[in-house]
Order: C-alpha cells, then structure tokens, then sequence
C-alpha cells in the first residue's frame, strides 16, 4: 500500500495549520485517505506548532510514524523532526530563512532550498505570502496536480478581498515551478485516485450527528478541545434552525441544556474535563428528574489545567462518577470521526428513550484530528420520532409512573392537562417531593426506595441497547489488543504492519463504555489468548472498569501520559515483548 | 427540512383552559412566612393576566422559598441550588410561547447563583424573576447571607456579618436588567402588581421582595419594613430615568424604597435569536435529511 506523508513545522503565528490542511485537504481531493495532525501548543503566537498530513491510497488511522517530505519555517522544525524522515526524504526550507547544510541531516536525506520570501516579495510586501511558495514547492514534491492545489488555496482564501487569492494563485505557482526545476516529483507520490472524499475532524463529525439526530439547542462554554463543535453549528445556527448559546460557564450549560430538553427540545453541551466538572451536579439532577440530555466530554491531558493542547483518556473515571449518588448514564466512546457521528446519533436516541444524560466521550486527538471519509459513510437519513406523545388530558397523569422499564410517559409544557412539576429532589410519581415534611414516614421511604429502583432500572435496557464490544481481526489471534476511543486508530495501523511481520493480532474494541453487558463482554473475552490492554492514561482506568465488571484481569497493558497520541511503532514494540 | 414535529393540540379553546390556581399541595412554610405573600400574588397576578396554566412554568432552585412551584397548579421544575436562572432560561429558548417565571431566594439568587443571574440581565431574557428576600439562610437553619446587614448576628456570623450586603436592585440596574422593582410581603395587593406587570414586561422583569423570615431573621421583620417602606409611585419618581432608579437603589434606613424603580422597552433576547423567528424551537422540524449537499463543505 502505497503512501506519503508531509510535516510542516514553525512557529504558532506562522500559519502552520492553514498550511498543513491545504496539503492534507489536496490529497484528500485527489481521492486518497488522509489523517491530518495539527500539534499545537496553548499560545497564540511564538512556540513551536507543526501539522501532519499522511496520505495513502487505502484506509491509514492514524498519523503514523514518518514523513517523507519536511516543511520547514524556522530551524527548531529541522532540530525536531528531521530525524522521522524516511530514507530519500526531503527538507524544503528557505536558505533566507536559516542556512542548512546537507551535513545538518542524515546522509539520506535531501535538502531542497526553495527562496520562498524572494517569491513572496514579488506579489507583496507581507511575509506570509512565503507559505503559498512553500505549499506550491510541496505540493510539486508531494504529486499534487497543479490545478488541485489551486482550487484549495481558492476556496480558503476565496472570501478575501482584493488580490489575496490572485496572490496566492501566483505564489504557489512560482513554488511549484521552482521545484520542479531541481529534481523529480518524490517517489512515493501515489497518482490521483477519484472521487474527492471528505476530511472531518471529530468534533465536525459530532456536530453534524447532533444536529441529524434533531439537536436544535446546543450551548457551551469555550474550551479546548472542545470548541470547534460549537464553532461548526454555530456557522450553521440559521441555515440549519439551531440555536447555539454560547453560556457564562458550564453550570449554565447543562442547566441550560435541561431547561431546554424539559419545554421539548433535543439538546447538546459539550466541553473539556474541566468543563465537564462543573456540569456534574447537574447532570445528577437530569438523571434524578429523567431529562434526556447528551454531554460530550473532549478530553485532554489533565489534571486541572493539564495540557489544554495535548491528548489523554484520563477522564474516565470522572465521567463514571459523576455527580453525587447513583443515577443511570451511559458513556459512547467513538474512535474515529465516523463512528463519532453515528454515536453522536445513538447518544441521542438513547437519552431520549431512556430519559437520562448520554455521555460522549473523546479525547484531543479525536477531537480535532482530520480523517477521510467516504461521503457514503455519512447517513443523514436519521428517523426523527415526535416527542409528544403523551394524550393531552390523561387523568391523573403521573410524569415518574414507575414502569417495568423504569421509563415513564414524558409531557411538555403548553400541553393541556399534564401540568406537573420536574424536580432535583426525591419524588413520588406524580412529581410530589418527598424530601421535605414527608421524608422517613414509611410511606414515604417505600417510595423512595420504588423511585430509586425504577430509575436504575434504566441501566439494564441500556446495556441491552448501546452498541457492543467489536472483534476486528481474526479471531483466534494469539494476541488481542484491548482499546477504546481514539488510540484504536494507532492499533489498527499497529496490526497492519505486526500483519507484515508475520504476526496476527486481533482488536476487541469497546465503542460503550457504560453500562456493559458482563455476559457479552466475558464470553468475548473466552476466546482471546494473550491481551494487550492500550490506554491512553496512567491507572489503566478502564482495565479497572472491565475488572470490576467481569472480573477480567489485564496482566499487559500500554498506558500511555505523555500528552502525545498512541505512535503504531510504539504499539507494535510493546505488542512483541509481551508476544 | 425533513422530519417535523406536531405541536400538541389543545383539546380546549384558549376560554375555557384552566387558569393557575392552588395547587393540591399544601405550603410547608412557617406559620407567618412572608412567601405565603409571594405565592398570593403570583397566583393573583396570573390570574389577573389569564394565561392558562398549561403555558406557565414555574421554575425554583432550593431554599424554603423554591418549593414555591409546588403550590400552583402550573408547570414547574424545581431545580438545584442557585440554577434558578439557567434552567429558565433554557425551558424560554426551548418554547417561547411559554410564561416563564423564576422564583427562590436570595441566597439561590445572589449567593451561589448570582454569576447566572447577572448574565440573564444583561441579555435581556423575557423572564420574570420574583426573589423572596429575607435576609438570611432559612432552610440551612439561619446562616447570613448576601444581603444580610453589616453587623448582623446569625450563626454563622456569632459576632456579627463584617462584609457588606450587596444591594439587588442596583446590581439588576447596572446588569441591564429591564425592569426592576422591588416589594414587600405585606403589601400583597402592591406587590401583585409588580408581579403582573413584570410578567407584562417584554424583558428581562426583576422583583426583589422583603419577604422576611419570621424564624431566623429577628432583626428584618414585618415589623421593621412597615416602618419604613415607601411607595416610589407616591414620591415622583420617574422609572424611565436610570439615573435617579440607582440614587433610589441606594436608600436604606428610616426610608426604603418600594415599587418600580426602572423600566424601558428594548428588544429582548428572543427577539434578536434569529433561528426563534420561526416559532417556539420545540415545534420546528429537526433533522438533515435530504440536505446532503452540506458535505460538501468537507470536501
């Protein structure tokens, strides 16, 4: 399987991302699979920042581990990355910029000097126009037609005024040219492939899975790497008909979100884990007042402020637990941006059957990587059922009527004859609160213990109705890989080269979390011989869940704390010592 | 769009719908309590107004005072602890055909849930929020509380509070809010005026009421705002001038200030939400299908 990838690095400020995607969003056009990377540091200007752009003509799930051509604005790019250069690899730099000798790098790798700021004076006296001769100079090295490269620099600059674009076009054509001039396209190139497919990251993805799934209020509160959910339905609030509030904190949010779903509304928040801490008292009140609401929590390396740019699953455990006492939840851990959409779909069907909070669980790296997909991939034909469904006028309407599904008749304001009162305290089933002159009068503790029953009821329909564990890879493997959420990716791109070797392994991948069927999860493990627990955390969290679930014990694991995502070769490493 | 969502039929024409009355519940208040006032005027006011009670949601955080929505026979939530605001907010935006009103205390309110507060002001949200003020922490049994007086001793403050209340009615002005009056619990004819007129009111209607506590609050009574309330509709002030709404805020000792102190018509948060324009959100259609042409932006 034929593939390339770029780096571009430099300095935040210096336009690295918009560099990097215009690369990755060409391939991407061309028909080929893409992953890109933006690694990003949290300042706005200065510090280093650097994109990847992997290509290849079949699926790829991740970054990988190499490059083959290197972009580099400043010399810390060179310092840092020169060494993942594949044997043949090139660094495009601008001797303007900073000198660099063929001595500076392995003896491997070719330097190709490109006078970017020379290009970019002939249009206009601002420097950033240097990146347009760099991207034409990559996109030449890299195999992207001309004319691909064009259009994408058109559409990005494509609402500037002036000659922005004409700039650009000019730019990145004398780049390209250049380039040309000194050597032969790279040869890992992979020709153009058809059709165009899409490049989402996975907020994008659950953006768009909410708003399919019928989300018309979504609220939030600004935090890494969280944000771009609301930025994207924020962009679309009219066209679509969603209203996007953007709130004063997360208290707001969720209560918001609950304030929203109680008059009618199918609703989201989203934020980081520190966000997320502050929505948990109200998110025990939507499980107490059985208001259907989904959560997403982005997580980054934590604790506290942590490392608001890098990635980590380290919230786990705060999403099990969140909120004082027990009520029902259920946490959908995509991998990538597909499955980020149709759980994005299923967190709302789910909350909504079971009138509970639905928790959506990513990390950084999902968030905001960018993956191909294929147009195909994405159904927008989502059955969409009337909320009101209750009969206006039913005598004596009992809003918690305990049930064996624990699920009750759900009314809304401005329906006649359903009037009753939601509430965060303990309640009978008409919504009369127990807690205060009624709380430990007998009748009153059979109540409670009957509301409490009905309400954790949820959690067994749940765990029969959330998506199961997956078994990819074949099945009698003498090692399986354990893994949720985006480190799947790596373990995917680690088994295709552990394949290469000669070594089968398989992947028992958990899209739920919460609630798990122990039955399903340990009759899935009967099979599996040695496994190989990767985590992107430092206590093995959900090893602890799947322990205290089913009593499985996970004597291997990777957990992985850096702030840096799962690396296959790292993978493969581990998966050969405990092979 | 695709999928739409039927709005609920009413089964009655808008006459005949029941309108707020008590509910089958009976207050749990202390005999005496200034909030049986509050809920009086509530009750009467929407009944003045003849808004069914189908499209009423009372909505409280937790306090005594927050089991007000308990008491009417409308649609309620009864809340966490100083999320009064947010969740009202969320239940206007998610059907703006509802009356929404707020109700709790001033340590729900200015305590624990003031940031929200400030913030739903300053938007100009059509709510009605009605505080039943009484100085102190009831139900935690008598602590102070953020319009407790410099000075006063409550058990949390043995030797007496040493920080300064904050002032409601001028917090209300200078967030934004577009109506601000403040009443007194006895004073119940009065004070349903300010309710129904704050409920009227295309905005963001602030009623802070002298609600007091008749168990731990020895010093706030009935009694000490008898003797000094006055009626600003009796003393010329005019509530269309900001200016003199503050220096009338500011009040407090033999005289205190009762009645509208501000209100001026801007448009309200509703009214700028522009995906509102087509109806209360709860009954616009949802979904994407058949609007496959926005993947292409992805491409």
């Amino acid at each position: 399987m034929k593939e390339l990838a770029v780096r571009v690095g430099g300095q935040a400020g210096d336009g690295i991302a918009s560099i990097g995607e215009s690369i990755a969003r060409s391939f991407s056009r061309m028909g080929l699979h893409v992953f890109g990377l933006n690694a990003y540091q949290s300042v706005i200007r200065g510090g280093h920042v650097w994109y990847h752009a992997r290509a290849s003509e079949g699926k790829v799930h991740c970054q990988g581990d190499t490059a083959d051509i290197l972009y580099a604005l400043d010399r810390q790019t060179v310092d840092v990355h020169a060494s993942i250069l594949r044997p043949g690899g090139t660094v495009i730099f601008d001797p303007e910029k900073f000198p660099l000798a063929p001595t500076d790098v392995s003896s491997e790798i070719h330097l190709l000097p490109v006078p970017t700021l020379e290009i970019a004076r002939k249009y206009t006296s601002q420097s950033i126009l240097q990146n347009a001769a760099g991207i034409g100079a990559t996109a030449f090295l890299a195999g992207i037609p001309i004319d691909v490269i064009h259009q994408v620099l058109t559409d990005s600059f494509g609402r500037k005024a002036g000659d922005v674009v004409t700039w650009n076009i000019g730019a990145s054509t004398d780049g390209y040219r250049f380039a040309e001039t000194k050597g032969p396209i790279h040869p890992k190139a992979i020709a153009k492939k058809d059709p165009p497919k899409l490049l989402m990251t996975g907020n994008q993805a659950i953006a768009l899975g909410a708003a399919a799934a019928g989300c018309k209020f979504l609220v939030q509160y600004p935090m890494t790497p969280a944000t771009s959910i609301m930025h994207w339905l924020a962009a679309h609030s009219r066209a679509l008909g969603i209203v996007v509030k953007q709130s004063e904190d997360e208290l707001a949010s969720i209560n918001m979100a609950i304030g929203a779903s109680y008059a009618g509304v199918r609703t989201m928040t989203a934020s980081s884990g520190g966000g997320f801490a502050l929505m948990t008292e109200g998110l025990g009140m939507a499980g107490m007042a059985e208001v259907p609401v989904v959560v997403v929590d982005a997580a980054r390396a934590g604790p506290s402020t942590g490392l608001p740019t890098k990635t980590e699953q380290g919230d786990l455990n705060l999403l099990l637990g969140a909120g004082q006492g027990e009520w029902p939840r259920a946490i959908l851990a995509p991998s990538d941006p597909v499955e980020a959409y149709n759980l994005t779909v299923a967190a709302f069907d789910l909350a909504e059957r079971f009138q509970t909070p639905v928790l959506v669980l990513t990390d950084f790296h999902l968030a905001e990587a960018m993956e191909g997909v294929d147009r195909e991939e994405i159904n927008f034909n989502i059955p969409i059922p009337s909320l009101f469904t209750v009969e206006p006028d039913s005598h004596r309407y009992r809003r918690y009527l305990d049930t064996e599904s624990g699920v009750s008749p759900r009314a809304f304001p401005g329906q006649p004859g359903l009037n009753h009162i939601a509430l965060s305290d303990e309640h009978d089933e008409y919504g009369g609160d127990v807690s205060d002159i009624r709380a430990g009068i007998p009748a009153a503790i059979a109540v409670r213990k009957k509301m409490m029953e009905k309400r954790m009821r949820k959690l067994k329909g749940l765990a029969k109705e959330v998506p199961p564990p997956v078994l990819e890879g074949p099945p009698d493997a003498p090692l399986t890989f354990v893994a949720w959420g985006s480190p799947v990716g790596a373990v995917r791109d680690a088994m295709a080269i552990l394949q290469e070797k000669g070594k089968a392994t398989n992947l028992l991948r958990f899209p739920t979390l919460y609630p798990l069927d122990p039955d399903v999860v340990r009759s899935m493990f009967a099979r599996t011989r040695k496994t190989l627990l990767v985590e992107g955390n430092f206590s093995g969290q959900f090893a602890h869940l799947l322990r205290a679930e089913t009593g499985i014990e996970f004597p291997h694991k990777f957990l992985k704390y850096d702030g840096e995502p799962f690396y296959p070769h790292q993978i493969v490493a581990r998966a050969q010592e405990v092979l | 769009m695709a999928e739409s969502v039927v709005a609920p039929i009413a089964s009655h024409s808008a006459t005949q719908l029941p309108i707020v009355g008590k509910s089958e519940v009976r207050p749990t208040w202390c005999p005496g309590c200034g909030d049986y006032s509050v809920v009086a005027s509530i009750e009467m006011a929407l009944k003045r107004l003849k808004i069914p009670s189908k499209d009423v949601v009372i909505v409280s955080g937790i306090g005594c005072s927050s089991n007000l929505p308990h008491f009417l026979s409308s649609y309620g939530f009864h809340g966490l602890h100083g999320r009064t605001i947010p969740v009202a907010e969320g239940v206007r935006w998610g059907n703006h055909g509802l009356t929404v009103i707020g109700t709790g205390g001033d340590g729900d309110g200015f305590g624990i849930g003031v940031g929200h507060l400030i913030h739903a002001m300053r938007r100009n949200v059509k709510l009605t929020y009605v505080t039943m003020d009484n100085q102190v922490y009831g139900l935690t049994t008598g602590q102070a509380s953020p319009t407790s007086r410099m000075g006063q001793k409550t058990k949390s403050t043995p030797t007496g509070v040493i920080e300064n209340p904050l002032d409601p009615v001028s917090l209300a002005l200078a967030s934004g809010a577009t109506y601000v009056a403040r009443g007194f619990s006895g004073d119940v004819k009065h004070l349903t005026d300010l309710v129904a007129n704050g409920i009227q009111h295309k905005g963001f209607a602030f009623v802070d009421v002298f609600s007091p506590c008749v168990t731990y609050n020895k010093v706030n009574t009935f009694d000490f705002f008898r003797q000094r309330v006055y009626k600003l509709e009796n003393a010329g002030h005019d509530p269309s001038d900001l200016g003199a709404a503050f220096q009338r805020s500011l009040e407090w000792g033999d005289k205190i200030p009762i009645g509208l102190f501000y209100s001026v018509d801007k448009p309200t948060y509703e009214d700028l939400e522009q995906v509102l324009a087509a109806g209360p959100l709860a009954y616009q259609p949802s979904g994407l299908k058949g609007r496959e042409k926005l993947l292409d932006e992805f491409v």
